[in-house]
């Protein structure tokens, strides 16, 4: 039974776009958390849920309609908040409670729950087709290449913008492209974790990684390896067992994440040495 | 004399005040200019235009002859060590890390030791920026603001919150690399003694100029030390 799971194509599918996810979450979610902006995912995902709400309704594919709406819906927000000046968790507040409110008006009309929506809430992986197989890994390749080409910019902007500028960087159009980048990976996430559970793969392995990590690169290192064991541990035991993986996913990243904590309060973590 | 700055008229309102009032002067190649002024004197504000973050104003800056709001190709020439550098205190960077953002080409990676021997630092290069010391850090802020060999080094009140020993060697490296390198140097100050020692122009801003000249000049004139003591005291007193 413990060796068979490696045979079925499913299972090749949701271990490899689990990967894929966890490194993309890890990297994009490390600048989001530096620029304290750790909730941002969640807003993105409830605006999302608004997306999927629509593409169910209007019986196109949902994850198309979700990268629409969130994308869209985020930089907006983004502009209304440099605009008027609203503080970053309020606007994260507005964000957040329109994709909810949005996509249960619209869940309404279009005459209530169905499982469609749960798979989108709760995460799908082991149902990953082929097609999103090739989706999440190209959208994954294209956010690192991005990240790598502008790696001085987005680190320098989000460690301080104001030196940023000083240096010429150009800071207003880095933040839009996180925030762009933020919402593709958000929505291409939904399908490992769900809406509700995708800002702790964002945030828990970064503030892990962050207490163990030195230098920028190896934090990020640090932290797509702790989110990854977390994911492939995760999809395992959640098969094994017959438990949801979003849940079991995340435990594992609590656990690494509590593990270090005890670490680091038993005085074993130093990272000068 | 090669004019390197150029402030004309220059003028920057906030909604309640007048934060710099017609303020010119002129800043020439290889000079180290001490700006002094109290408290809310406009000093950062002074900074930010110069700068270009704060666009909102009348009359002209120009740097190397070029007025700045028409590009901002000068900011390359320019390094800049802000007054408390502002950062996640657990923000995952070393050393090494900080000095490469400020690096224009990332060819020119080699620089970086260079610039970090220069500073005595580079002992600390793979050292987490928020593990170290304020002075400790404030010199690494410096090597960023050198490290593509500017023209100017605009510096405002660096020493905010840093202990004697580390403002002595940051004050010897200042002089060095004003007199050695031949970088301009404009630097803003509350130390007067520190103006008096290193500086060799000084301009006395308290919103208007109300000095701008040699260094010398502005101190064998005990009117004018007094007079800057008083305002200074004066705004002192008002603070508290």
């Amino acid at each position: 039974m413990t060796f068979e799971i490696f045979t079925f194509s499913f299972m090749h599918r949701a271990i490899i776009s689990g990967i894929a996810i966890a490194i993309l979450c890890s990297v994009v979610g490390l600048f989001l958390v530096l620029r304290r902006y750790s909730l941002f995912g969640d807003a993105i995902a409830h605006s999302s849920f608004g997306g999927i709400a629509l593409g169910l309704m209007a019986g196109l594919y949902p994850l198309w309609t979700a990268y629409g709406v969130s994308i869209v819906s985020a930089l907006i927000m983004t502009r209304i908040k440099d605009r008027f000046n609203i503080s970053g968790d309020a606007s994260i507040a507005v964000l957040l409670s329109s994709g909810i409110a949005v996509g249960l008006v619209i869940i309404g009309l279009s005459g209530g729950f169905t499982l469609d929506i749960f798979s989108f809430l709760f995460g799908s992986i082991l149902l990953v087709s082929v097609n999103d197989t090739i989706l999440i890994l190209s959208l994954t390749g294209i956010i690192l290449i991005v990240i790598l080409l502008l790696y001085r910019q987005l680190l320098y902007s989000t460690f301080n913008e104001e030196q940023a500028k000083v240096s010429g960087v150009p800071v207003e159009k880095i933040n839009y492209l996180i925030v762009f980048m933020a919402g593709i990976t958000v929505v291409t996430s939904i399908q490992l974790v769900g809406v509700l559970l995708i800002s702790a793969l964002f945030v828990i392995p970064n503030v892990t990684a962050i207490m163990y990590g030195k230098g920028f690169k190896q934090t990020a290192i640090i932290s797509m390896s702790f989110s990854i064991f977390s994911v492939v541990s995760g999809i395992l035991i959640s098969y094994i067992f017959d438990i949801t993986p979003a849940g079991t996913i995340v435990l594992f990243a609590i656990g690494i994440f509590a593990c270090t904590m005890a670490i680091k309060s038993a005085g074993l973590l130093s990272r000068n040495n | 004399m090669l004019r390197v700055v150029e402030i004309d008229h220059l003028t920057i309102q906030y909604p309640d005040v007048k934060a710099i009032d017609d303020v010119s002067f002129t800043v020439n190649r290889g000079d180290f200019l001490g700006i002094i002024g109290p408290n809310g004197a406009g000093k950062s504000t002074l900074f930010a235009a110069m700068l270009g973050l704060n666009t909102k104003y009348k009359g002209t800056i120009k740097f190397f002859g070029t007025d700045t709001r028409k590009s901002k190709n000068y900011l390359k020439e320019i390094g800049y060590v802000p007054q408390k550098p502002i950062f996640e205190k657990n923000f995952p960077a070393t050393v090494n890390d900080v000095v490469k953002m400020g690096l224009q080409k990332e060819s020119d990676v080699s620089k970086i030791d260079e610039i970090l021997q220069l500073l005595w630092i580079h002992e600390l290069s793979e050292r987490r920026i928020g593990d170290l010391s304020g002075g400790q850090q404030q010199r690494v802020f410096i090597a960023k603001a050198l490290v593509n060999n500017p023209k100017i080094l605009i510096l405002d009140e660096p020493v905010t919150g840093i202990d004697q020993q580390s403002i002595d060697l940051f004050y010897s490296i200042l002089k060095e690399l004003n007199s050695k390198k031949n970088i301009t140097i404009i630097w803003s100050s509350h130390d007067l003694d520190a103006v008096n020692k290193l500086a060799n122009h000084v301009a006395c801003l308290n919103r208007t100029l109300f000095f701008h000249g040699e260094s010398n000049d502005f101190f064998s004139n005990d009117d004018l030390v007094k007079q800057y003591s008083e305002a200074s005291m004066q705004e002192h007193m008002h603070h508290h």
